[in-house]
């Protein structure tokens, strides 16, 4: 291998994960911009949906050595798995908003976060209580396809990573840009007081961010599954800080910002593994955590206070 | 033309009957009742901090009175949501105009249809909107919080169109602006009037307001202390001495 197919491979990996865990940001950023709330449950969302996936994939007899499925047989799987992982997660991040965080909804101080913390560490334990503290192995779908280029290898899991994260992050850009919805998101984010006045009901607004979020959230603990060839109920509190960290790195309630965040992390870890080491990945990333936060705390591309009158 | 004759229920379209409005103890609108009919432009005059805002707040039920009614169209609304308030035609004008300022003008606009079904009635309203301020049409592309102030204002004004409303609640409209922007924006006030929707407008400036209202209530720490056709109150002498006073400069000048 060349030192250029070494890179290459490392892009290749790196935009997989980052793409992971732009995904995973996008979530943190839609609930901050709205309520300006950093909401840590999110983390263990990602975990569940991984879990979702895991027993969907299961119920369609995909199983660690049973003969890869192809053709529409796979993009069926693929699409239903996905939807049932997306929807589920999507509801799981409504609930937890209608029950756990709607009720502090006027409570000022750090209430909301704190709650947020106590969400995680339930969804965190009711896991470990239902499935176990092993780590699960998570059949693939995928027939074991892959690509040589150059002396970089690019298999079909990546590819799928790729085309379904990129539908997903268009379909969102989509939503937020040109749907009324969308639009009475970026309204209630911008100034939430003359939304409401325009006739936006904003609790409608938050409960679609949460949905929106979670569901991603969700994807994305699907695609750590396919990706990793396993689960575990602990993947969200690590998965969840580089996701946090890549929201900040774009500048946290900002939404393209979330995307080039996840893949720069995505990058960073990859390329930090490689020429540090793996032990090390973290430590960068969440020294990038700690400078951004200290030097540059609205991110690369701004927007921490939404404009508060 | 500021009507004499007394108002029948028909005529009422907004109506405050014994409001009192509360922020946590702090008592601000007390036993206030206005009366606002079809076709009128009222002004609210007032020094600062008497409750002018809260007005206009309690109107759009993001406060909601303690004791007293609300009436729209002969409706009382104080239980209603924001939104379904502003479903039944009351539109505002907020205080320092509060555009989205990452959004476009276009969008801006939008949001103030947000209520209404995207149809041939929005593009009639666009259209409406466009040709009372052609700037708007000009900046439609540009981000609202790009815009000067006044060009701000106008926007704010349209986005109050899109909605339809029969009644338009404006929060100091003439804010920050330069006298000729002050100007435009009170011709236009009067044009919409014209054209027929109500107006309740909360003003600083009470030579201007006075110029093109009907009539005005005048609010002192939270109680209606005077009220009358504009006519009237511009030849009160308390009025002249404590909100007219750039009127008497003028003359002495
Ligand atoms: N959300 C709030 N919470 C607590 N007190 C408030 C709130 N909004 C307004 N007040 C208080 O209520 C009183 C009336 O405020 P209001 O905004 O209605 O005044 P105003 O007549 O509009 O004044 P101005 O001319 O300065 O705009 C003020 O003493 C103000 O401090
Ligand atoms: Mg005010």
């Amino acid at each position: 291998m060349t030192t250029a197919d070494v890179y290459l491979q490392q892009v290749i990996n790196g935009t997989s994960l980052g793409a992971m865990y732009a995904l995973l940001a996008l979530g943190f950023t839609l609930v901050y911009g709205i309520l300006e709330l950093i909401n840590f449950s999110h983390f263990n969302v990602f975990m569940v949906g991984s879990f979702v996936g895991l027993g969907m994939l299961e119920l369609f007899g995909v199983e660690p050595n049973a003969a890869a499925l192809t053709g529409f047989a796979l993009i069926g799987v693929l699409v239903a798995t996905f939807a049932v992982t997306m929807l589920a997660s999507g509801l799981l991040g409504v609930v937890i908003e209608r029950v756990a965080l709607r009720p502090l909804r006027n409570v000022k101080g750090p209430a909301a976060m704190i709650t947020t913390i106590g969400v995680s560490y339930i969804l965190f334990n009711l896991v470990l209580l239902g499935v176990g503290a092993d780590a699960k192995n998570f059949p693939s779908p995928l027939p074991s396809i892959s690509f040589a280029i150059g002396g970089a290898v690019l298999r079909l899991r990546e590819i799928l990573i790729w085309i379904a994260s990129l539908l997903l992050m268009g379909g969102l850009t989509y939503f937020v840009q040109f749907t009324k919805m969308g639009k009475a998101m970026r309204a209630t984010a911008q100034d939430p007081d003359a939304a409401r006045m325009m006739g936006v009901e904003v609790d409608r607004v938050i409960i679609m961010a949460f949905f929106l979020g979670s569901a991603l959230a969700g994807a994305g603990g699907l695609m750590f599954g396919l990706y990793y060839n396993l689960t575990s109920y602990v993947i969200g509190f690590t998965t969840g800080l580089r996701a946090f960290t890549a929201a900040v790195l774009g500048g946290i309630g900002n939404v393209p910002g979330a995307m080039v965040g996840g893949v720069l992390i995505g990058l960073i870890e990859a390329f930090g593994s490689y020429w540090i080491s793996a032990a090390w990945a973290d430590v960068i990333i969440f020294s990038i955590l700690v400078l951004v936060l200290v030097f540059k705390p609205a991110g690369l591309f701004g927007r921490l206070a939404p404009n508060k009158s | 033309m500021p009507r004499e004759t007394p108002s029948t229920e028909a005529d009422l379209l907004l109506e405050f009957k014994s409001v009192n409005t509360y922020y946590g103890d702090l008592h601000v609108l007390k036993d206030v009742n206005y009366a606002i009919r079809r076709g009128e432009i009222v002004s609210l005059l007032g020094g600062n901090a008497c409750g002018k805002s809260t007005t206009m707040k309690t109107i759009m039920g993001v406060v909601r009175p303690t004791r007293g009614t609300v009436l729209f169209d002969g409706e009382p609304i104080e239980r209603l949501s924001t939104s379904a308030r502003v479903r039944r035609g009351i539109a505002p004008v907020l205080e320092a105009r509060r555009l989205f300022p990452r959004m476009t003008v276009f969008e801006n606009l939008e949001m103030g249809a947000y209520t209404r079904k995207r149809g041939s009635e929005f593009n009639e309203d666009l259209e409406r909107v466009y040709s009372l301020f052609p700037r708007v049409k000009e900046r439609r592309n540009q981000l609202g919080g790009t815009l000067s102030g006044g060009e701000q204002q106008m926007v704010a004004i349209g986005r109050a169109l899109m909605a339809r409303p029969r009644l338009i609640c404006m929060d100091e409209p003439s804010m920050g602006l330069s006298p000729l922007f002050v100007e435009q924006v009170f011709d236009i006030i009067q044009e919409i009037n014209r054209q027929g929707t109500t107006i309740f407008m909360v003003e600083q400036n009470a030579a201007m307001a006075l110029s093109i209202a009907h009539r005005a209530y005048v609010l002192q720490t939270g109680v209606v202390v005077l009220s009358g056709t504009a006519a009237e109150l511009k030849e009160n002498p308390s009025i002249r001495e404590a909100y007219l006073g750039e009127l008497q400069v003028n003359a002495a000048a």
